[in-house]
């Protein structure tokens, strides 16, 4: 309970003091995971909107394939970046391993299937009589969907913040492809690992509050465009 | 050439028809009801109009042009049309809004939409509520919503499905104002479902009646609620009483109907031996409690079976050697006294009967 306390202290103390190294890595988690997030759902919820409004071969097991792999361990996930872009790997020549890129990378493939899955799942839970009505009125097929993904932004926005919560918390690819390097790739979750093992518990438990409330500052702003 | 006709449309669900053959024609301008009980096709029919579903079988045709043909002409047919849904639903923003999104869509400026927008909502009564979010409406706003949504696009169709059913009355008869303002207003084809058949008597200048699938009769208003083709299409339009029987004779079109061994007289060209079904209206009988001189010439003996009250009227059933349905008003039914039992004479004029084929 003691370190609890502890900790707890030394997080409010470090965050009043603005402590330039938590600073800068608090500042790197947070540009790596919503980095992560901003391609992630660039790429995701249009492909989502393209799976779920085209009807093909497959499309269940596509689905239940990707949402199997909302539970992936963020370890495989790095173990997979590590051998493509490592120097003997097929994208060793881009030079990304250990870099914040890589980091990057392994997030958006982790949070790639919780962004799919729920983005499926929110625009199949509009009304189809919206898309009948929207069609009724002489919307394109590509209006249609536009106007489906705004009739479930509540969802929409719902699976970015769960892959927000993966991508920030995760620590397995940014220790195997970032390598936990000191003023380069060492994030909150790396430092804490690296802190805990090193036996500094308290400022391995400042910086687990600090992590927590940046997801709660994140989530907050996410809930405001929400209900807007 | 009409604006809009199908020729020989189909369609199946799970295996079944579930339309039939369905030729329509409707004109440039014309108000259209298709009525018919629930469940009959109506909605079907309007899908396949607003190419929203592709039919089994049989063609769609626009002032000519076969609507489906390919996706291109589907949307382009589409933007010609509007369609308000038997349940509207109205999208998860402001009125305003939604009422812009069909001009929006085919790229009109927003300073146009503006006006555009700002007129129907008056027209519709809801100017006061255009910053509201749409879906914090009543039922019978969202129908206004709805309504307003699809005139903005001044359609060239206005394809209405059930527009005044799951509404309370007073929403209803708003409702219908409404699209009789809108039918006086704007040069615009309608096609209307309704199973309400007297507003499509209200409403409409021609009328079809659609049964399990198939359109058993068309035409203008007054003749098929006076001279319905078929025993369904009576049964629908309330001709309660339809009585089997055999033509004994024909003179003159005035005929003789030997119904359960009782003679009805009836204007009706079917010849000796046919086999007929006699439809009334219960407000075309009459009841008295002794036989009296009259223009009616069927007058029948019988006993009353069961009286009801209904608002101002009374619903008495008679057994005159078969049953017969009367309406009376509930203050005559008092002063005669009427109640289970009670001996009366049911009259009816010859030109009150519609005979039909029995099948």
């Amino acid at each position: 309970m003691e370190n609890l306390w502890n900790g707890l202290v030394k997080a409010v103390e470090l965050i009043i003091t603005l402590d330039p190294e938590v600073m800068q890595i608090a500042g790197r988690s947070l540009s790596i995971g919503l980095t992560s997030i901003v391609i992630g759902s660039l790429i995701c919820i249009p492909v989502a909107s393209l799976i779920h409004f085209n009807q093909f071969w497959g499309k269940r097991i596509l689905v239940s394939l990707i949402q199997t792999f909302y539970s992936i361990p963020t370890v495989v996930v790095g173990l997979f970046v590590f051998v493509m872009v490592s120097n003997a790997g097929p994208l060793g020549g881009l030079g990304i391993l250990f870099t914040p890129t890589a980091i990057v990378v392994g997030q958006v493939i982790l949070i790639t299937p919780i962004l799919l899955g729920l983005t499926i799942s929110a625009l199949s839970g509009v009304d189809r009589t919206i898309l009948d009505t929207a069609r009724s009125l002489g919307a394109s097929s590509w209006q249609v969907a536009v106007l489906v993904i705004k009739e479930a932004r509540f969802m929409v926005v719902a699976a970015v913040i769960m892959g927000f919560g993966r991508a920030i918390s995760e620590v397995g690819i940014s220790l195997m492809v970032g390598g936990n390097i000191r003023g380069a790739t060492r994030v909150i979750t790396t430092a804490i690992s690296l802190e805990t093992g090193k036996g500094d518990i308290e400022l391995a438990l400042a910086l687990g509050m600090i992590l927590i409330f940046l997801a709660l500052v994140v989530n907050i702003i996410m809930n405001r465009i929400q209900q807007r | 050439m009409p604006l809009i006709e199908t020729r020989k449309l189909s369609q199946r669900r799970d295996g079944q028809y579930i339309l039939k053959n369905i030729n329509l024609r409707v004109e440039r301008g014309e108000v259209f009801a298709l009525i018919g009980p629930t469940g009959a096709g109506k909605t079907t029919l309007l899908r396949l109009i607003d190419t929203l579903d592709a039919p089994a079988a049989g063609k769609i045709f626009f002032n000519g042009k076969e609507v489906n043909s390919s996706d291109k002409v589907r949307q382009e047919m589409r933007r010609r049309m509007a369609f308000v849904l038997q349940k509207p639903v109205v999208f998860n923003t402001s009125v305003y809004d939604n009422v812009a999104c069909g001009l929006r869509w085919r790229g009109m400026g927003s300073k146009r939409i503006h006006e555009e927008v700002e007129g129907i909502l008056k027209t519709v009564g809801l100017a006061s509520y255009k910053n509201r979010n749409a879906r914090t409406l009543s039922g019978g706003e969202v129908q206004r919503v709805a309504i307003a949504r699809a005139i903005a696009v001044r359609p060239e169709v206005l394809l209405l499905d059930e527009p005044t059913a799951n509404l309370d009355p007073v929403s209803a008869s708003k409702i219908e104002e409404l699209i009789a303002e809108i039918i006086k207003r704007e040069t615009i084809t309608i096609i209307m479902a309704t199973h309400d058949m007297s507003q499509g008597q209200r409403l409409a200048d021609r009328i079809g009646v659609l049964i399990d699938g198939e359109m058993v009769q068309s035409g203008d208003p007054r003749e098929i609620f006076n001279t319905p083709g078929d025993r369904r299409v009576a049964e629908f339009i309330g001709m309660e009483n339809i009585i089997d029987g055999v033509v004994k004779s024909n003179e003159g079109e005035m005929a003789g109907i030997d119904v359960s061994g009782k003679t009805v007289e009836a204007v009706t060209d079917f010849d000796a031996g046919a086999e007929v079904s006699v439809c009334m209206r219960p407000e075309d009988v009459t009841v008295a409690l002794s036989k009296y001189s009259s223009s009616a010439r069927n007058s029948l003996a019988g006993k009353i079976t069961w009286t009801v009250s209904t608002g101002p009227l009374c619903r008495v059933e008679i057994d005159c050697g078969f049953p017969l349905v009367a309406l009376v008003t509930r203050r005559s039914a008092e002063e005669m006294g009427l109640k289970k039992g009670t001996q009366v004479y049911a009259a009816f004029k010859a030109v009150s009967i519609h005979v039909i084929q029995r099948h």
